[in-house]
């Protein structure tokens, strides 16, 4: 048996093992490979800049435990360059499994000893879930209160005084979502930015920015974050350095890996239809 | 690099579910069975209770008891008739007659009145999501297509001619009401080119994205759990 019929023939166990392995030893001994920002990320960092300090901004995240490697590192950095331009942030969330992870993401960054001033209620709010999707984000442009009369934890919002000057979506200079698919950015741009015309950035896992390329084009969208690459390149231009930079040798790894594991894939196959038609 | 294990229960229960999940790898067993149907179990129930009381009691029952004690805007009216000008709360009964009407699909006979809410709900959902693409998507991007093929700048002129070409001959590949040869067979075979790149693109994204959900269990065995990092 040659080597080529071996790898044919090989035993899948051994990829998920090679696999496992190329990504346990970069996070055990990092690479430090380097990192460079793309322009839809330089492009995200200098749409928040753009935000008014002390203003108020809306950052929907659309996303439950699945996409914590990729979208609470950004989750985290966005949240960190909004506090330090003293913005207050109001968070809803569409997704059920949501709610709970988002306060703690958000109360680990308010744990930070620059943030101790930051105050909830006063700095910011987690809105919670509400079922009804695209009908909700509708909704809350008739009033972000009626469609969240209370807030995550069953306290009335309309008393809260981060909500004093919360109206509706012209009450927001920026839309900073941060989405893992379905509700979540397209659904944003379609049904508020389409419509009310307010300015959107927005981070999303990498199985579905492919399909916010457009909107990057046509201006609908100021910036964009896809997947864990996205995150660290964030993290990098905001000096900072988290999950999503430490886990990104391994995630070139990983890439390298499927790349050669495709082309000897072709090359078996090839070789092996060569031999029969000859 | 020397290991501080966990002390925290719940860290000890989400690496030996992870183990469990991860078995599955090697093959079908009842760790793997049982970690996935608790999942599906918890995630049952959580989202159950999370509707309940942060969807029906805040956005129906609460405003329907304000609105029938007559606790509108105006203290003095009491009744669900003399609620104060512009509080229509007490209409708030139509939507929890046409939420219980979607379950009479359970009884044996009237499984019919349950399409009346359905309809509703179709309707509206339709009108939303027509309104929603026809202005985020179809004006929009179709306005972004079109733009000069020279800006006075030679890349961002490049990219405009490539964006151009590749859009016109991936158009040119769907169309199917010719024979795709001669002319259209050229352009149709560029637009496949492009689509591929296209598909090539997304497929790494999402190589990306399974990538990055392993490396983050990893980090959570690693630091959180075994407290290597």
């Amino acid at each position: 048996m040659t080597l080529l019929d071996r790898l044919a023939h090989i035993d899948r166990r051994w990829i998920f093992l090679a696999m496992g392995i190329l990504v346990l030893i970069p996070l055990l001994f990092p690479l430090a490979l380097p990192i460079f920002a793309g322009k839809p990320v330089r492009d995200f960092n200098a749409a928040m800049e753009t935000i008014p300090a002390g203003s108020t901004v809306l950052m929907p995240c659309d996303y439950d435990p699945g996409a914590i490697p990729e979208l609470v590192p950004m989750t985290k950095t966005a949240l960190r360059q909004l506090w330090d331009k003293n913005c207050k942030v109001v968070i809803p969330v569409l997704w059920p499994g949501g709610p709970g992870l988002v306060d703690r993401v958000v109360r680990e960054v308010a744990a930070e000893p620059r943030y101790a001033s930051k105050r909830y209620g006063v700095d910011w709010v987690n809105l919670g879930y509400k079922a009804g999707n695209e009908a909700v984000m509708v909704l809350m442009g008739q009033g972000v209160a009626n469609a969240f009369p209370t807030d995550f934890r069953g306290t009335p919002t309309r008393g809260m005084p981060i909500m004093a000057k919360v109206r509706d979506y012209s009450s927001f200079p920026m839309l900073v979502n941060i989405s893992a698919g379905y509700p979540g950015t397209k659904e944003w741009v379609q049904q508020v930015q389409a419509r009310f015309h307010i300015p959107m950035v927005a981070g999303v896992t990498a199985v579905s920015a492919p399909e916010f390329y457009p909107y990057l084009q046509s201006k609908q969208l100021l910036g964009l974050l896809g997947g864990m690459a996205g995150a660290a390149e964030y993290e990098k231009i905001r000096n900072e350095k988290g999950t999503a930079t430490s886990g990104m040798d391994a995630q070139s790894l990983a890439h390298l890996f499927v790349a050669l594991c495709i082309v000897l894939g072709n090359v078996v196959m090839r070789r092996r239809v060569g031999g029969s038609a000859s | 690099m020397s290991p501080h294990w966990s002390t925290d229960p719940g860290v000890w229960i989400a690496a030996a579910l992870t183990m469990f999940i991860f078995s599955f790898l090697y093959k079908d067993n009842p760790f793997y069975k049982f970690a996935e149907h608790l999942f599906v179990g918890v995630s049952a129930g959580y989202w159950i209770i999370l509707n309940f009381w942060t969807v029906i009691v805040p956005n129906l029952w609460t405003p329907l008891v304000n609105g029938f004690a007559g606790r509108g805007t105006v203290a003095a009216n009491v009744g669900p008739l003399n609620v104060s000008q512009g509080d229509y709360r007490v209409l708030w009964v139509i939507p929890m007659i046409l939420g219980v009407m979607l379950f009479v699909r359970l009884l044996p006979k009237g499984g019919w009145i349950s399409r009346w809410p359905l309809a509703v709900i179709l309707g509206v959902y339709a009108g939303i999501k027509t309104t929603g693409f026809a202005q985020g998507d179809f004006v929009a991007q179709v306005q972004a297509s079109l733009q000069p093929l020279w800006t006075g700048q030679f890349g961002s002129s490049l990219n405009a001619v490539i964006f151009t070409v590749g859009l016109v001959t991936s158009l040119f590949f769907f169309y199917f009401s010719l024979e795709h040869k001669g002319g259209l067979g050229i352009a149709s075979k560029i637009g496949m080119a492009f689509l591929m790149v296209g598909f090539g693109a997304g497929y790494g994204y999402t190589v990306m994205s399974r990538v990055s959900l392993l490396i983050g269990r990893f980090q959570f065995l690693l630091g959180d759990w075994i407290g290597l990092r």
